[in-house]
């Protein structure tokens, strides 16, 4: 049969810019990364920071639209952002919780620390409470050896940790309001 | 002048830092307007080589020979094609060996004496641009670092034109994300360009070839941090700070269970003993102790008999480990060593980048075979297999030295306390009673590229 380039039917190619699913200021502050980099995809990692810190996470969405403003491929920032320990690329709770597993913990015992905390809220590493307050991640030395056991939440570093004052700890945040929002 | 015997520490304080004028008003950027109004490069690069400094990172290698190989250009040639737009010196403040936390004792306490170390460094190199690298769990580091660098640029030590002089220089703060590797300078490089932290063969040395394709300096914060201080007392002075071998002095710090832990700027060459003994005060209460780790996760133990050794690098290579960070890892004798080993090479598994194999596959199978005899369900094979796996993973066999540096704390563990590996084995569990430190579940992670953080 003979190839007729007129009869084959349109085919509608369906380019989407996620671009537009970022706000004005998320895109002006990743601009601002761009500007101090040599190259577009070089700010990929302070990016997938900035959308993280206003949206909690990294969705597949955001990951989209941060490719499409450095113009480089999803799957290359896909591979970035699940390198990095410290881009979630799931939803998590209101605090995410950075129990420090390293060595001077280990000595300190902070293992007493991680069953507090995992009878306390219900949760093992990786997973969120149910109310979506917390979400429980190990992390690697977090610099507090001569503070040990130690573990961070958000900005904020909790040091000399016991079984006891750990489950204050969580108590007293989860009292707070959502004041991330 | 009084003389100054603890010059990256003396200024340091945690509760609020200096302000650039306190700064100045205490001696700050001196260092830094002598080298731009006084010396020429080649001159600071000298006077740099001259003071022996070595870096702090770890590997011990001579600052201002790791500065030398910087390709040099004539001045004003802009018409010149082989003149790069951009050259680049970074501090490396991903300070993430486990047991090390002097470089945030300096990034936190005393922030504008980085700056005022990266103009000298930049200045030195010729470098336009600098990043301070630094982890993203240090946020209140970020914030006195930038704010340091804001003050920095509105009285003109950053931006163009420094002081006057011709020479510029531009300065940020770059916070990672996450991950050991990216503290090794290759993996760093690719970090700051935004890829997978996965170190790069060498050579091209960073020096010519580094950032974006640009000369490039990666430096150590604490290295960079006696830079002002090189400068405005000079060489001899820097020599003369410690009695040692090594020159000038070194952070110290111990962690684990001894009475005080902590960190202190002490001569290089302090022995051990007077680190342990009279800084930490010694053991906690009831403890004994058995060994340690002399500089970081990725040293090899030393144990009692070692304690006179002086902590500079020749010293603490003679009795086969490494000076690292200088910052001790205490081991006492009611923790399991069995315990402390399984814990330090999980932490490598799951740091590995993944990239070659012996430190993919070879890391987790340590931590399978030492879970094994930690649970005493250990054979006696096991043993060969762990000796094995040390040499498949030693210099030379890896992409860089992340496995190398697991090997050392497990194969000096099994020539030190072989006693303890075997008794795991044949009495099929492990002695160590203590509630919560040996009764821990422990569950294989191996490396997958950081998939178990999601």
């Amino acid at each position: 049969m003979e190839y007729k380039m007129n009869a084959m039917p349109q085919i509608n190619i369906v380019t989407i810019d996620y671009r537009q699913y970022l706000s004005t200021s998320e895109i002006t502050s990743i601009e601002h990364e761009v500007s101090i980099m040599e190259t577009r995809e070089a700010a990929g990692i302070e990016a997938l920071k900035i959308i993280q810190e206003h949206r909690g996470w990294v969705s597949d969405e955001s990951l989209y639209a941060i490719a499409d403003l450095l113009n480089m491929p999803e799957a290359e920032l896909e591979g970035v952002a699940t390198f990095y320990n410290l881009i979630y690329r799931q939803e998590v709770g209101q605090f995410v919780i950075h129990l420090c597993d390293s060595v001077a913990c280990h000595l300190t015992g902070y293992q007493q620390v991680y069953q507090a905390i995992k009878t306390h809220l219900g949760i093992d590493y990786g997973q969120t409470t149910q109310d979506q307050k917390f979400t429980f991640l190990s992390n690697v030395c977090l610099g507090d050896c001569d503070k040990a056991p130690s573990m961070m939440i958000g900005k904020q570093h909790y040091q000399y940790l016991t079984p006891e004052n750990v489950v204050e700890i969580l108590d007293d945040l989860a009292k707070l309001e959502n004041e991330n929002d | 002048m009084t003389e100054i015997i603890r010059p990256l520490t003396h200024l340091v304080n945690l509760k609020s830092p200096l302000s650039l004028s306190d700064y100045i008003s205490e001696g700050g950027y001196q260092g830094a307007s002598k080298a731009i109004h006084e010396f020429s490069p080649k001159q600071v690069l000298d006077l740099v080589s001259d003071s022996e400094l070595k870096g702090r990172g770890g590997a011990g290698f001579p600052t201002g020979m790791k500065w030398s190989c910087v390709p040099m250009f004539p001045d004003n040639d802009e018409t010149d094609d082989d003149v790069p737009e951009f050259k680049y010196l970074v501090a490396n403040a991903d300070e993430m060996e486990p047991g090390t936390f002097k470089d945030r004792y300096l990034l936190e306490g005393v922030p504008h004496q980085l700056v005022e170390a990266m103009i000298i460094g930049a200045y030195t190199i010729a470098a336009n641009r600098g990043y301070i690298f630094l982890r993203g769990e240090y946020h209140l580091a970020a914030k006195r670092l930038q704010q340091a660098i804001d003050e920095a640029y509105q009285q003109n030590w950053l931006g163009n034109n420094i002081q006057g002089t011709k020479f510029s220089f531009d300065l940020y703060v770059h916070t990672s994300a996450g991950r050991y590797i990216c503290g090794e300078e290759t993996a760093l490089i690719n970090a700051l360009e935004g890829r997978r932290a996965n170190p790069r063969a060498k050579p091209p040395f960073p020096q010519m070839s580094g950032l974006f394709g640009k000369p490039t300096v990666v430096n150590n914060v604490e290295t960079l941090c006696n830079l002002p201080h090189i400068l405005k007392h000079g060489a001899g002075w820097f020599k003369a700070l410690s009695p040692d071998s090594d020159a000038g002095t070194k952070i110290y710090a111990a962690c684990g269970r001894v009475k005080s832990p902590g960190l202190w700027e002490l001569p290089m060459g302090t022995t051990i003993r007077e680190i342990l003994y009279q800084h930490a005060g010694g053991m906690a209460d009831g403890l004994k102790l058995r060994g340690l780790l002399p500089g970081g996760a990725s040293t090899d133990f030393l144990l009692p008999e070692h304690l006179d050794t002086p902590m500079d690098f020749a010293s603490i290579s003679k009795v086969g480990s490494r000076l690292g960070t200088g910052g001790l890892i205490v081991l006492d004798d009611q923790n399991c060593p069995v315990a402390m080993v399984l814990n330090l090479l999980k932490f490598f598994a799951q740091e590995s980048c993944g990239f070659c194999t012996p430190c993919r596959d070879g890391t987790p199978w340590a931590v399978e075979v030492l879970t094994r005899i930690e649970n005493g369900k250990g054979r006696k094979e096991d043993l060969d297999t762990l000796h094995n796996l040390c040499d498949f993973m030693w210099l030379g066999k890896t992409h860089c030295a992340l496995a190398p540096g697991a090997v050392e704390p497990l194969k000096s563990a099994l020539r030190y306390f072989i006693d303890e590996f075997e008794q795991h084995i044949d009495n099929g569990c492990c002695s160590y009673q203590q509630q919560g430190i040996t009764q821990q579940t422990h569950v294989v992670q191996p490396s997958h590229g950081g998939q178990f953080h999601g």
